[in-house]
């Protein structure tokens, strides 16, 4: 295959890839990131401690966790059908990535807000701030770099999954290395496919290692 | 201004009790500074935590301002702890805010609106001392410094009064001398009432003028200093002023604001006893000197000369 050839079947799985990632990212956060507090906050001396909802919401996050990808992206395709209406392509993908990845990051939504001092929590109460203020305006911002290095090994974790997703019809890159390399024996595209995935993970971790540092420093 | 009658707190662990305040009462007047001392263990943090309710009371009422605490709502006792100032011992910052930042944030908790809060946060890092730190971050400073973002902080709703456990322990001690100072100045100049723990006895020594000695979850010793030390086997003065143990038939002369009076050499003309001295102190405390002083008497009219002493108005205790 000559580099004409393959420079379109990479750009537009990089784009699908990064689609798929972008947007299950999102998803990802606006579930894991509620998930994550919610763990704290319920949890034995939490700032709203309840033994049955934490207990449910642990369950609910360790058998999300606990499933393979490529079971679970199989196990939810009803519900990909009832959410977007499809099962096969580029959205449909992100409905099980955004269902594997959540759990995932609620663990390391709750790892970084644990590293939240209980004396900077109770000074905050003493000052008269509610619950949501604290959740707000100490808690979150307190573990704010946490977050973020919890976020980058997300996103890393995310565009590996998606590399599966491509089962599913999703396409992308995984998909574009399986389907030429593997079935085709297009060994020079597996490979230059292999390096942009390399290469993006490799720009994901930076940006997020940067920024959580820049985050921590004071 | 604070009113604590029958504090008990018990702890349940694991199925076992732990009573760490075991009916306390307590009143710390309007103005003064008074100071809780008491081993480790001895409940001095569950007080104070008691004092803003961080922690709820088995039994008992806590008052404040002349606010009963204990009986208020949620959203009532969130109004009534912004006028109760709370300063910690390691501070308890918020590292990912400035400094202004930092004394900001209870004002945000108010709901002043924003150049409210800038005038406020300028008056009160003026007012301790920070001005020019307004921009740093908590990581940037120094303990001493911290400290007082702490204090300003605490200062932010205008409390009546200030709570402060441990606040100076982690500080070196010229470092604690200038915030035992800023407390001082803050208690005389806006006439905050403090209620301090601390495990030192210089702290007491400098600031407090009342006092209070806990153990195992009571009170065992409580009063203005002065008062505490003029009282017979009080284990308060014998802890400001440590004397090596007496033999049977030494005694122990307490004086307050009178080490120029020659009573000892009058007691030795008038009664003709000879006097050895077998260890003293003088210490400033509460702002008047009080002085312990450890002697032995023979001979002469010994018991006429005891007498005469504390007829002069002097503590005067006799080891048996
Ligand atoms: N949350 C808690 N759960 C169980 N027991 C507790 C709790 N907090 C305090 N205690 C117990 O209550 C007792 C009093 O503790 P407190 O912290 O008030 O002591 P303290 O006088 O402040 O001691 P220190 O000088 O070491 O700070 C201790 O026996 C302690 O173990
Ligand atoms: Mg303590």
């Amino acid at each position: 295959m000559t580099w004409e050839e393959m420079s379109p079947l990479l750009w537009e799985a990089t784009g699908q890839t990064a689609q798929m990632v972008v947007w299950s990212t999102l998803f990802t956060v606006l579930f894991g990131l509620p998930l994550g507090v919610a763990l704290v906050v319920t949890d034995r001396g939490g700032l709203l401690p309840s033994r049955p909802l934490n207990s449910v919401l642990g369950m609910v996050v360790n058998i999300g966790r606990s499933l393979p990808f490529i079971v679970l992206m199989i196990a939810v395709i009803p519900l990909t059908r009832l959410i977007v209406g499809t099962t096969i392509g580029t959205f449909a993908a992100v409905v099980p990535l955004t269902l594997g990845a959540a759990p995932f990051f609620a663990r390391l939504v709750e790892t970084a807000l644990r590293e939240v001092g209980r004396d900077t929590v109770q000074a905050a109460q003493a000052m008269g701030a509610g619950r949501w203020t604290i959740i707000g305006k100490v808690l979150l911002p307190e573990a704010r770099s946490g977050l973020v290095a919890g976020l980058t090994v997300t996103v890393v974790a995310l565009i590996s999954y998606s590399a599966m997703a491509g089962v599913i019809g999703g396409g992308g890159l995984g998909d574009l290395a399986i389907r030429y390399g593997y079935q085709r024996f297009e060994t020079t595209l597996m490979v230059v496919t292999v390096i942009v995935l390399i290469v993006i993970v490799q720009l994901v971790q930076t940006l997020g290692d940067t920024v959580a540092r820049r985050l921590a420093r004071h | 201004m604070i009113d604590v009658s029958g504090l008990r707190k018990v702890y349940r662990d694991r199925g076992r009790e732990v009573v760490a305040l075991g009916g306390v009462d307590l009143r710390v007047r309007q103005g003064e500074i008074f100071g809780v001392l008491g081993q480790s263990g001895a409940g001095k943090s569950t007080l104070l935590r008691c004092v803003n309710l961080l922690e709820r009371p088995t039994e008992g009422a806590v008052s404040v301002a002349g606010q009963e605490l204990t009986s208020l709502g949620r959203a009532e006792l969130r109004r009534a702890r912004q006028r109760i100032g709370m300063i910690h011992q390691h501070f308890a910052l918020l590292s990912s805010r400035t400094v202004a930042g930092n004394v900001a944030f209870p004002l945000e908790v108010m709901g002043a609106g924003r150049a409210e809060r800038a005038r406020r946060v300028a008056e009160l890092l003026e007012l301790v001392g920070l001005a020019d730190k307004a921009g740093a971050y908590p990581g940037q400073l120094s303990g001493g410094q911290k400290q007082r973002v702490g204090i300003a902080r605490a200062l932010a709703g205008n409390p009546a009064v200030l709570l402060s456990d441990e606040a100076t322990s982690a500080l070196d001690p010229g470092t604690t001398q200038s915030i035992l100072a800023l407390l001082r100045s803050l208690n005389r100049e806006l006439g905050l009432t403090i209620l301090l723990i601390t495990h030192e006895m210089h702290v007491v020594k400098g600031i407090c003028d009342s006092v209070a000695v806990m153990r195992d979850g009571l009170i065992e010793e409580a009063g203005g200093i002065a008062e505490l030390i003029a009282r017979p086997g009080s284990r308060l003065a014998a802890e400001l002023f440590p004397l090596p143990d007496p033999a049977p038939g030494d005694v122990t002369i307490t004086f307050t604001g009178r080490a120029d009076e020659p009573v000892v050499s009058e007691v030795v003309r008038k009664f003709d006893v000879d006097v050895s001295i077998l260890g003293g102190a003088l210490e400033e405390v509460a702002g008047a000197s009080v002085g312990r002083l450890r002697v032995r008497l023979a001979g002469g009219e010994r018991v006429a000369a005891l007498g005469y002493l504390a007829e002069r108005g002097l503590l005067v205790e006799e080891a048996r």
